[in-house]
């Protein structure tokens, strides 16, 4: 690789790097739906889907090839620039705010992080800025619909992601000023000295910002309990009962890239990163390049599974919320838990310094 | 590079607005303002100030723009009648808008030395010096009385709004 120029060598890797995790984060996209599935039906003691290929491990295939080759249908009255113009920024928004995850150690090769697409120092607040525009996805395809069940759905969803945007944000402060930094490299850095012990969620004593995290974020990706914007006993299918074919699937896969974003983030600021639960104890196990490198990204997608099992988890188990009960929950508990959280991580900070 | 994507979001930023002001349907103005501000956001950032571009887009395009288009929606509100202005607009609009402008790059221009300039990619290529770290010491040191002051007004207004709901519930 000597006769590339340095510029050269950053544009080439750069496309590698985005291909790559695009390609890892769609597949993870489809079988983290076969393992929803799967746990799903385990819970509801039957078998989920087991037909096609062994114990159903091809099931994303046919399912792709199903929404790809049905009829994209439109009704006549939508709005036909947003309606199509919605389900590409959902997806869009999703697939972009993974870039900013480090998913492995700090390796530079030719001055080229390996492990992560892009490095900047506000990574945090880059995410939560994506994810904020995600919400016009959600908004206009409900409007551009034009049907009642649609809007209700969306209007449902925006009210809900601005609400519980404010608790995400305020509960990931309490972090962020341990870090000292909004860089994610710093805020995995700050929590890697001691393993699992000095962990933001154990160590940091951010377990309540870890708690409030996790709820807003099941609020932040409509999952269950908090699934109002699709609810289908109320709302038929919410903001995509209009949508067809790979339209629908745009949304569904923009849903699940949410929640593997999600996990990301949850991962990266309370449980270390890609670091290992054990710290540097075992160090001289296996102490070879290749296992330094490859460990942490199996330790970073190991975490990042078990929130993705939580999340089925709570699924199966939890009953839905009712509207007002949401908005309550959100802004009278969450909030001011969250703000509390705070001022006692700043107190405790500002003690001990 | 920088200079490239500032003359490619500031031409975008321009469209878009006024691409807002000839959209007849209030959603697609709406939508262009949201435009706007990210292309604003992006202009911030090619100038170096990355805490400021990312807070733009959280503030501006992910809330504030949001219960626009939410107010939008559910107003449902319709096409507008296409009007050519009024003759106050003609008359003491376009000049006032022209007088401001001069007005405030005289004043900008004239005071290049105290105001400073930034170059596009401004500390970025330094890489080392966060301008959160800045940003923050410069609000809670010189400027701790207006940052303050703007805090309790939000709060003001925020009570305004509550009371004025309250009547409803």
């Amino acid at each position: 690789m000597n006769h590339l120029t340095d510029f050269e060598i950053f544009l080439l890797l750069s496309v590698i790097k985005i291909a790559v995790v695009l390609v890892i984060t769609l597949t993870a996209v489809a079988y983290t739906v076969l393992l929803e599935r799967k746990v799903l039906g385990r819970m509801q003691n039957r078998w989920g889907p087991s037909r096609v290929g062994p114990f159903g491990l091809l099931q994303p295939l046919a399912d792709g090839i199903k929404l790809f080759l049905k009829e994209d249908m439109m009704p006549l009255a939508v709005e036909r620039p947003l309606f199509v113009l919605a389900p590409i920024i959902a997806l869009g928004c999703a697939l972009i705010s993974i870039s900013m995850v480090p998913f492995g150690v700090n390796y530079k090769f030719h001055g080229v992080d390996l492990f992560q697409v892009s490095d900047t120092n506000i990574g945090l607040l880059v995410i939560l800025g994506i994810t904020s525009i995600g919400v016009y996805g959600i908004a206009l395809s409900g409007w551009s619909s034009n049907n009642k069940y649609s809007l209700f759905g969306s209007l449902r969803a925006s009210a809900q992601l601005i609400s519980y945007e404010l608790a995400l944000g305020l509960s990931l402060v309490g972090v962020v000023m341990r870090a000292g930094s909004l860089r994610l490299r710093d805020i995995v850095h700050s929590q890697s000295a001691h393993g699992a012990l000095s962990w933001n969620v154990f160590g940091g004593l951010q377990i309540i910002a870890f708690f409030i995290y996790l709820m807003a974020a099941y609020a932040e990706t409509n999952r269950t309990p908090f699934d109002l914007p699709e609810a289908e006993s109320e709302l038929v299918a919410g903001y995509h009962t209009e949508y067809s074919s790979m339209k629908f699937a745009m949304f569904f896969m923009a849903e699940y890239a949410n929640m593997i974003t999600v996990a990301c983030v949850a991962t990266l600021m309370f449980f270390g990163g890609a670091s290992s639960p054990f710290g540097h104890t075992f160090d001289h196990v296996l102490n070879h390049t290749v296992f330094n490198l490859l460990f942490p990204v199996l330790w970073f997608v190991f975490k990042v599974f078990s929130f993705i099992l939580l999340y089925i988890w709570v699924r199966g188990t939890l009953p839905r919320f009712r509207y007002d009960q949401l908005m309550s929950f959100g802004w009278k508990f969450l909030l001011p838990v969250a703000m509390a959280n705070i001022l006692a991580t700043a107190l405790a900070l500002a003690y001990r310094s | 590079m920088h200079l490239a994507l500032f003359l490619l979001f500031g031409i975008l930023a321009v469209a878009a607005a006024l691409n807002l002001l000839l959209q007849r349907h209030p959603i697609n103005s709406a939508l262009s303002l949201v435009v706007v501000m990210i292309s604003l956001a992006v202009l911030y950032w090619t100038l170096g100030a990355e805490f400021l571009a990312a807070a733009q887009v959280i503030v501006y395009a992910g809330a504030v723009m949001v219960l626009f288009i939410f107010t939008v929606m559910l107003l449902n509100a319709g096409e507008e009648e296409r009007t050519y202005g009024s003759r106050i607009a003609y008359i003491a609009g376009i000049p006032g808008a022209l007088g401001v402008l001069g007005l405030i790059s005289y004043t900008i221009f004239r005071n290049k030395a105290a105001v400073g300039m930034t170059t596009t990619g401004g500390d970025m290529q330094t890489g080392i010096l966060s301008n959160l770290m800045q940003i923050s010491h410069q609000l809670f040191t010189n400027l701790l009385l207006p940052f303050e002051a703007t805090s309790i007004l939000i709060l003001v207004a925020i009570l305004g709004a509550v009371v004025l709901a309250r009547k409803e519930l």
